[in-house]
């Protein structure tokens, strides 16, 4: 049952990229294209998981825990230079 | 695709977890792309697209956690990390848009002049 529902789910996932993918290219402002950036993440996090399973490994964890850190770090740390002018102050 | 042996009920939980977890974050990114304005877009991803992404992490973390004898703690980190850091970056990126003075949809309640 699983072998059918992973290829099912990582279709949908890669639907959901194409989407992100259109607001990334059409965003009228940057901000949009910051959200684009950050669900892009959050989907890509969900398709290395997705493939994890796939594959069987159970290794590719660590690899998900990174891209989440380095997505909101970095989500972060451009909307606090558009707020502030600075990253650090 | 390596032989997976599990019971079929857990199969079925599981199943039922990813199908449900991919529907709803492919309903969040269609959000992003077909609302009108900045401030009803950020609401798409940032709600349903986190709820989507858990479904599927507690869903592989069912397999796993069957495969490898135990709770897989990483698999539970991420999904933790995740619901807590999407409401910060959501009020970030909205922060970002108020000080921007970004133009909403008409009959917006309480947008900064421009």
């Amino acid at each position: 049952m699983i072998a059918v529902v992973v290829p099912i789910a990582m279709a949908l996932f890669a639907i959901a990229v194409l989407l992100n993918c259109y607001r990334l290219v059409v965003g009228p402002d940057i901000v949009d294209r910051i959200l684009a950036l950050d669900t892009l993440m959050i989907n890509s996090i969900a398709l290395i998981v997705l493939a994890d399973i796939w594959m069987g490994l159970g290794m590719l964890f660590e690899l998900a825990l990174l891209i989440a850190l380095m997505g909101f770090v970095s989500t972060v740390a451009m909307s606090k230079y558009l707020l502030r002018g600075d990253v650090i102050e | 695709m390596t032989h997976i042996d599990m019971p079929w009920p857990l199969q079925l939980v599981v199943a039922l977890f990813l199908l449900f977890g991919a529907l709803v974050a492919l309903i969040g990114s269609w959000g992003l792309a077909k609302l009108p304005d900045f401030y009803t877009r950020l609401h798409g991803p940032t709600k349903a697209s986190t709820l989507g992404v858990g479904c599927t992490l507690i869903g592989s973390l069912l397999t796993f956690s069957h495969q490898q004898d135990g709770v897989s703690v990483q698999e539970a980190l991420v999904t933790i990390f995740l619901f807590a850091t999407a409401p910060v970056s959501a009020h970030m990126m909205g922060k970002a848009a108020l000080r921007r003075r970004l133009k909403g949809v008409p009959g917006t309640r309480n947008i900064p002049e421009r």
